[in-house]
């Protein structure tokens, strides 16, 4: 609750609560207000909500533990294909979400150990360098898996997923409350959601741990961390496994919600765009990682729809690809951020200095 | 844990450290009694920090042996040698910067689960290092140099040491402050803890320690008691700048 408070810019100093609540009610309602700008804005809320995750995610690695992963988009490739191989007529296998969700967390977590273990001693530029190959070596093996035995169907991807059904109530339709009819993607932002709500809360626990204090001195000062005592090995397999197991999630997510998945989806741009997300929000801070996944999707979006009338009425033809601006925009976001908030949005110091943390080793 | 008390706490013999294909250590020895403070000097490049290391368990060694209060620790894990009692406090200080002074401390006591005891530790830490507990809810990474070398310090105490290992504390503070925090390293030793000190500040450091070894390329090339080092003409012409 505090933690969404950090959140509001001013109310959030003042009166914590009430910007908790203000959040809160603002997040459940969203989606209404979205509506009234248009369907496919709610459906963008949708994707915000799963770069959250993702964020949140990346954010545990690099920010927590201060392992620079630039392939991170690989283990929502790994969920998202988990999800297309067990839940479509791919391979004509049809497994329920709770089973076929948690598989792909565990593969993403294991795709993140199979990561981890050969990196173990490598730090900074050298971490990013193959962190990076992995994350194409994925892309590259999704999207040549097609022959000679085809597994992964190749650069068309997988097509009609299973779509999130939740003991037998099918999220893709359409939820009738009497006469009133709740579309499908205001049914995949609550089931987004709640898995936002329960992420934060979970990643807020594991931050003031023991676990989260191991990371943290880890990511200060490698060899001070073994020299009082933590075993620097297993913590950053346990950084990459877990922070897998949010892209993997995700990317079964995304897979039912999209109903279609392809390598494209997953390139190193994507992985970039989550880094952003991070950096600008606030490296190591769960709302920043939130506030940044939110501002970073529908601010792309938001120019997508202005910049082609603008651009209609000035030049009277599109000179600009939104696609192209989104990129801009992300540079444009990562130039103004290290020159006013070198920290991010909203750094990640403040919060370490504040004292409820202090209590944590007695408890 | 009651030991011989004539065998010595930590006995390094004739260790063998290398990068890649380049010999850092070339067959160190050297021993620690129970409660004696012992220096290592020598100069730049000599191994001394690679041979703190080795003791610490950071690096792997390629030959030789390390007993420690009677075990042979040489293929333990830095993270295990912590919980037998040997804390380093490593070159350069290695303070958690975005931490608090305060969460830097308990840090130290990772390795713990008596919490009641971890308390009176603190309190023993804030006893000797006042000045730090000035500034628990600050951010580490604003302390002085001289400040945060006594937080390393701090710090490696809540792990309750019997060997603590000292990786030149003295590095770029100027000399009042130097001569401050050899007083706390006394008073640690005082108390009971055995103490191996690696200097660059030959002079002051044997003038501190009981014994002394030089380092000289990867060997120990001289030992003796602090006294003797201090008086010997190679090592006052070499370390001592006369």
């Amino acid at each position: 609750m505090d933690a969404l408070a950090h959140a509001v810019p001013w109310l959030g100093k003042r009166h914590p609560r009430a910007a908790g609540w203000l959040v809160i009610v603002l997040a459940l309602a969203a989606p209404l207000i979205a509506a009234y700008f248009g369907r496919s804005w709610v459906r963008i809320l949708d994707f915000a909500l799963l770069y959250m995750l993702l964020a949140l995610g990346l954010n545990l690695v690099v920010g927590f533990a201060g392992l620079l992963d630039l392939g991170y988009i690989a283990f929502y490739a790994v969920g998202a294909y988990t999800w297309a191989f067990l839940a479509s007529p791919h391979f004509g296998v049809h497994l329920p979400f709770w089973l076929v969700l948690p598989l792909g967390a565990g593969f993403a977590a294991l795709a993140g150990i199979i990561l981890g273990t050969p990196v173990l001693r490598l730090r900074g530029d050298y971490l990013a360098i193959v962190t990076l190959g992995f994350g194409e070596i994925v892309r590259i093996f999704l999207n040549n898996l097609n022959h000679p035995v085809n597994i992964t169907n190749g650069p068309q991807g997988i097509n009609a997923l299973d779509s999130l059904s939740l003991f037998g109530w099918d999220l893709a339709g359409t939820l009738r409350l009497g006469d009133f009819k709740v579309h499908s993607l205001y049914l995949y932002y609550y089931v987004f959601l709640l898995c936002v709500a329960g992420s934060i809360v979970f990643i807020r626990r594991l931050q003031i741990s023991r676990i989260g204090r191991a990371w943290a001195a880890m990511r200060d000062d490698e060899l001070a961390a073994k020299a009082i005592g933590i075993n620097v090995r297993n913590m950053k397999l346990l950084a990459f496994a877990l922070g897998a197991t949010f892209g993997g999630v995700a990317g079964g997510l995304f897979g039912a919600f999209q109903g279609f998945v392809s390598p494209e989806s997953f390139s190193l741009m994507e992985s970039i765009a989550v880094l952003t997300m991070v950096v600008f929000g606030g490296m190591g801070n769960i709302v920043g990682a939130v506030v940044g996944a939110l501002i970073l999707t529908a601010l792309p979006e938001l120019l997508r729809y202005l910049a082609l009338p603008v651009q209609e009425a000035l030049f009277h033809r599109v000179v600009l690809d939104p696609e192209v601006l989104r990129m801009l925009l992300l540079s444009l976001a990562m130039i103004f951020m290290m020159l006013w908030r070198p920290g991010g949005l909203i750094p990640a110091r403040a919060r370490y200095a504040r004292p409820e943390l202090l209590g944590g080793e007695t408890r | 844990m009651h030991t011989n008390p004539a065998a010595p706490l930590l006995q390094v013999d004739d260790i063998r450290v290398a990068y890649g294909g380049i010999q850092a250590l070339k067959g160190v020895s050297l021993e620690l009694y129970a409660g004696e403070m012992v220096c290592l000097i020598g100069a730049n490049g000599a191994g001394k920090t690679t041979t703190l290391n080795a003791i610490a368990g950071m690096l792997p060694l390629a030959g030789g042996r390390i007993a420690y209060a009677g075990d042979d620790i040489g293929a333990l894990p830095a993270h295990r040698r912590v919980r037998r009692g040997i804390a380093l406090v490593p070159e350069g200080r290695g303070i958690f910067t975005r931490l608090t002074v305060e969460e830097n401390l308990r840090m130290g006591a990772y390795a713990r689960d008596d919490a009641d005891a971890i308390e009176t530790d603190l309190d023993r830490v804030y006893t000797l290092l006042p000045r730090i507990r000035e500034r628990l809810a600050q951010v580490a990474g604003t302390l002085s140099g001289g400040e945060q070398q006594m937080l390393a310090i701090g710090r490696a105490l809540l792990s309750r040491p019997r060997l603590l290992l000292l990786d030149e504390p003295s590095m770029g503070l100027a000399p009042q402050v130097v001569e401050k925090i050899f007083e706390v390293v006394q008073t640690v030793r005082d108390d009971g803890v055995t103490v191996l000190l690696v200097e660059q500040n030959a002079h002051l450091a044997l003038a501190f320690a009981s014994r002394g070894y030089v380092m000289e390329s990867g060997r120990i090339t001289l030992s003796g008691s602090g006294r003797a080092l201090l008086a010997d003409p190679s090592v006052r012409a070499a370390y001592l700048g006369e």
